[in-house]
C-alpha cells in the first residue's frame, strides 16, 4: 500500500453500490440524498456568494459606480434569499443530518425514505424557480418582502419570488417530519434518550421548528402573491390593510427560522468539542434540554425585528425582555462547551480549529444580539451595518463554521477518504482571519450610523468598507480551498479507516464509507454518549456492534 | 412514549410484502406513518393558522363591516355544508371500521359516501361563489359593497374597502380549505381503488388511518370556519 | 391503535355524529339571538368541543396508547395560541400610547 495513488479496497458500500444517473436520481438512500443536497446547496452557496462579491464590490468606494440602485436592490435581496433559504436553512440537516441521523441512532435510514427524496426535488423545483426569477429580472424588495412595496410599487419578479421560497419551505417541513418521526421510532435498542448524541437533539429541535414555523411563511407568501396579483387590500394602508400584519407574520417564522440555521451547528459543534477533547460533554442534560428551550423560546421574540416599525412600546417591551430571555440557553451551551474544553486532552485538528472559531464568533455574534433587544440601543441601531454584522456572525462565523467544521470532521466517514490535514488547518484559519477583517469593522461601521441596503455612503466610511471588502476576498479563498482539496481527496485523498478520529457514536463503528443499510446487524447500545473516558483506555464496549 | 420494547425493534420475520426494509416490524411501520401525518396535520394547522391570525385582526379592527360582509353570505348552505362534513366524517370512521371487520362491501360503500359528501360539499361552495361572484362581491376591479348597512346600525353604511378585506380573506380562507377538500378527494379515489382491490385487511388499513386523519382535519378546519366567516353578526 | 375497545365503537361514533350535528344546529340557531359579546364565545366554545369530540373520537387521540399524538395535538395549538396571543399584545395595546 506503500504506492503514490492509493486505490481503496473495492469493498461495497452506498457509493458504488449501483452506477448511473437515475440510481441516484431516484435513490431513497439517505446517504445519497445527503450527497445530492451537498451538491445543490454548495452550488447556491456559489450564487448567494457571487451577489456577495459584487455587493463588496460595489461597496468599496463610497459612490454608487459599479450598478445601478435598482441593481444593487437586487444584489442584496437575493443574496440574502439563496443564502437563506437555499444555502444555510438547508445545509447541516439536509446534509450532515440526512447522512447522519439514522447512523447516529443505529437504523437503516430515515422513516419514510421516499418523503426524504421529494424533500430534496422540492427544494431542486424551488431552486430551479428561484434561478429562473434571477435570470429574468430579479427581485428588488430586501429577502425580507416588506409590504406594501413588495404587493403594490415593486416591479420586479416577486411573485416567482415567494412562489419559489414557498415550494422550498415545503422540502425543509418534510425534512423536519421524517427526522421527528425517524428520532421517535427508530433508535436501536438501548439507545435511550438519554444516550442520544447532542447532535441528534440539536436536530431534533431543529425539526419542531421547521414544522412549526415554516407553514407560517408558506401562507404569509401566499397572502403576498394574491395580494400582488389581485390588489385585495390585505395589507395595503390604502385599502385598510395593515403593512404590520405582513412583519408579524413573516417573522413568526424568519425569527425561529434562524434557529433552524444555527442549532444543527451547535450539535455539529458538540461533537468536534467531545471528540478533540476527548471528555465527555459537560451538562449532558443541560445541554440537550437547552436545545430545546432554544426550539421554544424562538418562537416568542419576533417582534424584535419590529421595534421601529410602529408596533406599540408595550408589545415591545414584551418582546425585548424575551428577547433577553432566549439568550439564556445559548448560553448555557456555550459554558458548558467551555467546561468541556477544561482539563481535557485538545487536538487541533481541523474540525476542532472550526469548532474553536464557532465558539469566539458565535458569542461575540450572540451578545450583541443582546445590543439589539435593548430597545434603546436598537433604536440607533436598527437597519445599520451593525444588525448585518451581527447576523453575520452567527450565521456565517457560526452556522457556516460548524457546516465546515462538521464537513471535516465526517468527510472520512463519507467519501471513505481523508482530506489533507495542513491544507484544513490553513484553511481554516484562512476562513476566521477572513471572516474577522470583513465583519468586524460592520460593527464599528453600523454603530457610526451607516445604513444597510444602501450602495453609496459618505467618504468618512470609506476605509472600514475597504477592510470590510478585503477580508470578503480573504474569506472567499478561505472557501475555496476545502472545496478543491475535498474534490482532491476523492481521488488521490488517503483511503479512511472506519474511525480516523477514535471517536464515539454508532457512525464511526460502520465502514468508511458505509454499506447502503448502514449495519451488517442491528446494533444493541450499552453505553453513554462520548464515553471518551472509556475509549481511551481501550474499554472494550460491548459486542453486537458489527460494521 | 411508547415502551423501549416497540422503539427497540427486533429483527422481525414476516412475509408481509407491505412490510418495508428498512422497519422491523408492522408495528412500528403503523406507527410511524400514523405519527408523521399527525404532525404534518400540525403544520396544516399552522398554515391555516396565519390566515385566523390575519382574520382574528381584521375581525377586531373593522367589526361593523365584517358583520355586514358576513350577513351577506348564505348561513343556511354554509351550515348544510357543515351538516355534509360531518357526515362524511362519519363515513369515513365506518370505512374504517368495515376493513377492521373484512367488510369488503361496506369498506366500499362508506368510501364512496364519504366522496360523494365531499363532491356535495364542494358544489354547494360552488353555488355560494357563484352568489357572491353575481353580487360583485368578488374582490378586484369589479368589487362593489355599497350602501349596506352595518348590522344593529342601519343609519351606518359598512365600508366597501374593508368589506373587501372581509371577502378577499373568505376567498381565501375557503378557496384553501376546498384545495384541501379537492385533494382529499383525491386520496379517498386513490384508497377507493385499493380497497377494491382488496388491499386492506383487519391487519393492514394503515392508509385509510392515515386518509381519514386527513379528512376529518379537513373537518375540523371547516367546524372554526363556519362561525367565524358566517356568523359573525347575525341577530339584529 | 389495534387495542383500543373494539366493543361497539359504533355506538360511539353514531353518538359523536349526533353530537356534532347538533352542535352544528345549536350555533346556527344561536347566532339569530341577541347575546351581545357572548355570541362569539358561545360560537367558538361550540366549535372547539366539536373539533374535540372528532379529534378524540374519529381520529382515535382518545384511545392512542401514549401520550405523544396528544403532545403533538398540544403544542401545536399551544404555538398557534402563541401566534395569536402575541400578535394581540401589539394590537390590543397600540391604542395605550
Amino acid at each position: 500500500m506503500a504506492t503514490a495513488t492509493v486505490q481503496p479496497v473495492e469493498r461495497e458500500n452506498y457509493l458504488n453500490k449501483e452506477y448511473g444517473v437515475g440510481s441516484w436520481l431516484l435513490t431513497t438512500d439517505h446517504k445519497r440524498i445527503a450527497l445530492l443536497y451537498l451538491i445543490s446547496i454548495t452550488f447556491f452557496f456559489f450564487i448567494g456568494g457571487f451577489f456577495a462579491l459584487l455587493i463588496r464590490l460595489e461597496l468599496l468606494t463610497p459612490a454608487g459606480d459599479l450598478v445601478q440602485a435598482d441593481t444593487y436592490n437586487k444584489l442584496f435581496t437575493q443574496h440574502g434569499q439563496v443564502m437563506v433559504f437555499f444555502f444555510l436553512i438547508p445545509s447541516i440537516p439536509a446534509v450532515l443530518g440526512n447522512f447522519l441521523v439514522p447512523m447516529m441512532i443505529g437504523a437503516k435510514d430515515l422513516a419514510f425514505p421516499k418523503i426524504n427524496l421529494l424533500s430534496w426535488y422540492l427544494y431542486i423545483i424551488g431552486g430551479i424557480m428561484m434561478v429562473h426569477c434571477m435570470l429574468t429580472g430579479g427581485v428588488d424588495t430586501g429577502w425580507t418582502f416588506y409590504v406594501p412595496f413588495s404587493t403594490a410599487f415593486s416591479n420586479t419578479k416577486v411573485i416567482e419570488a415567494g412562489l419559489a421560497i414557498f415550494v422550498a419551505g415545503f422540502s425543509s417541513i418534510l425534512t423536519g417530519l421524517n427526522f421527528i418521526v425517524t428520532i421517535h421510532r427508530m433508535r436501536a435498542p438501548g439507545m435511550t434518550w438519554s444516550r442520544l448524541p447532542l447532535f441528534i437533539w440539536a436536530h431534533y429541535a431543529t425539526s419542531v421548528i421547521q414544522i412549526l414555523g415554516t407553514p407560517v411563511i408558506a401562507i404569509t407568501l401566499v397572502l403576498v402573491v394574491a395580494e400582488r396579483a389581485l390588489h385585495l387590500g390585505i395589507f395595503d394602508p390604502k385599502l385598510g390593510g395593515d403593512p404590520l400584519l405582513f412583519q408579524h407574520l413573516f417573522w413568526f417564522y424568519s425569527h425561529p427560522a434562524v434557529y433552524i440555521m444555527i442549532l444543527p451547528s451547535m450539535g455539529v459543534v458538540t461533537e468536534i468539542i467531545a471528540c478533540f477533547s476527548r471528555k465527555r460533554i459537560f451538562g449532558y442534560s443541560f445541554v440537550a434540554f437547552s436545545s430545546i428551550a432554544i426550539a421554544v423560546f424562538g418562537f416568542l421574540v419576533w417582534a424584535h425585528h419590529m421595534f421601529v416599525a410602529g408596533i406599540s412600546v408595550y408589545a415591545a417591551l414584551v418582546f425585548s425582555l424575551l428577547s433577553y430571555a432566549v439568550a439564556v440557553p445559548s448560553a448555557v451551551k456555550v459554558f458548558n462547551w467551555t467546561a468541556t474544553l477544561y482539563k481535557g486532552s485538545i487536538h487541533y485538528d481541523a474540525p476542532m480549529l472550526y469548532a474553536f472559531g464557532f465558539l469566539g464568533l458565535f458569542t461575540m455574534g450572540g451578545l450583541t444580539g443582546l445590543f439589539l433587544s435593548a430597545l434603546g440601543i436598537d433604536m440607533h441601531v436598527h437597519d445599520t451595518y451593525f444588525v448585518i454584522a451581527h447576523f453575520h456572525y452567527i450565521m456565517v462565523g457560526g452556522a457556516l463554521m460548524g457546516y465546515l467544521g462538521g464537513m471535516h470532521f465526517w468527510w472520512p466517514k463519507i467519501s471513505g477518504r481523508l482530506y489533507p490535514e495542513g491544507w484544513a488547518r490553513l484553511a481554516a484559519l484562512i476562513v476566521f482571519l477572513g471572516f474577522n477583517l470583513t465583519f468586524f469593522p460592520q460593527f464599528i461601521l453600523g454603530y457610526l450610523g451607516m445604513p444597510r441596503r444602501y450602495y453609496q455612503y459618505p467618504q468618512e466610511f470609506q476605509v472600514l468598507n475597504v477592510l470590510s471588502t478585503a477580508g470578503a476576498t480573504v474569506l472567499g479563498v478561505g472557501y475555496l480551498l476545502p472545496m478543491i482539496y475535498f474534490l482532491w481527496s476523492m481521488r488521490y485523498g488517503k483511503p479512511a479507516p472506519d474511525n480516523p478520529w477514535n471517536a464515539a457514536g454508532l457512525e464511526w463503528k460502520t465502514p468508511s464509507p458505509p454499506p447502503t443499510f448502514n449495519f451488517e446487524e442491528e446494533p444493541v447500545v450499552t453505553w453513554e454518549a462520548y464515553n471518551y473516558d472509556e475509549i481511551d483506555s481501550g474499554q472494550k464496549q460491548e459486542a453486537h456492534v458489527v460494521g | 412514549m411508547l415502551s423501549d420494547s416497540q422503539t427497540m425493534a427486533v429483527h422481525g420475520e414476516t412475509n408481509n410484502p407491505a412490510l418495508l426494509h428498512h422497519f422491523a416490524t408492522e408495528e412500528q411501520q403503523k406507527d410511524a406513518s400514523n405519527f408523521g401525518m399527525w404532525i404534518f396535520l400540525g403544520t396544516e394547522v399552522m398554515f391555516f393558522g396565519g390566515l385566523f391570525c390575519a382574520y382574528l385582526i381584521y375581525r377586531g379592527w373593522y367589526f361593523g363591516d365584517f358583520g355586514a360582509a358576513s350577513k351577506s353570505i348564505d348561513a343556511t348552505l354554509g351550515a348544510t355544508n357543515t351538516a355534509v362534513l360531518i357526515c362524511s366524517s362519519l363515513t369515513v370512521v365506518l370505512a374504517i371500521y368495515a376493513a377492521q371487520t373484512a367488510r369488503r362491501g361496506l369498506l366500499l360503500l362508506m368510501l364512496a359516501l364519504t366522496m360523494l359528501f365531499g363532491c356535495a360539499f364542494l358544489g354547494i361552495k360552488g353555488v355560494e361563489y357563484k352568489q357572491k361572484f353575481d353580487e360583485h362581491h368578488v374582490p378586484g376591479a369589479s368589487f362593489s359593497f355599497d350602501h349596506v348597512p352595518i348590522p344593529g346600525h342601519p343609519d351606518q353604511y359598512a365600508n366597501p374597502r374593508h368589506a373587501q378585506i372581509f371577502f378577499a380573506l373568505y376567498f381565501i380562507m375557503t378557496g384553501l380549505h376546498a384545495l384541501h377538500m379537492i385533494i382529499g378527494l383525491g386520496i379517498f379515489t386513490w384508497l377507493f381503488w385499493m380497497a377494491w382491490k382488496g388491499r386492506f385487511t383487519p391487519e393492514y388499513d394503515t392508509p385509510l388511518e392515515i386518509g381519514g386523519l386527513y379528512w376529518h382535519f379537513v373537518d375540523i378546519v371547516w367546524i372554526y370556519l363556519f362561525p367565524l366567516l358566517y356568523l359573525i353578526d347575525r341577530h339584529p | 391503535m389495534s387495542d383500543h375497545s373494539k366493543s361497539s365503537p359504533l355506538k360511539t361514533y353514531f353518538a359523536v355524529w349526533a353530537a356534532l350535528l347538533l352542535g352544528t344546529f345549536i350555533t346556527y340557531k344561536a347566532a339569530y339571538i341577541e347575546l351581545g359579546v357572548f355570541n362569539s364565545a358561545v360560537a367558538l366554545i361550540i366549535a372547539t368541543a366539536k373539533a374535540l369530540i372528532v379529534a378524540l373520537f374519529f381520529m382515535h387521540l382518545k384511545g392512542a396508547s401514549e401520550k405523544l399524538l396528544k403532545v403533538v395535538v398540544i403544542s401545536t395549538i399551544f404555538f398557534l395560541f402563541i401566534l395569536l396571543a402575541l400578535s394581540m399584545a401589539d394590537y390590543g395595546t397600540r391604542r395605550w400610547s
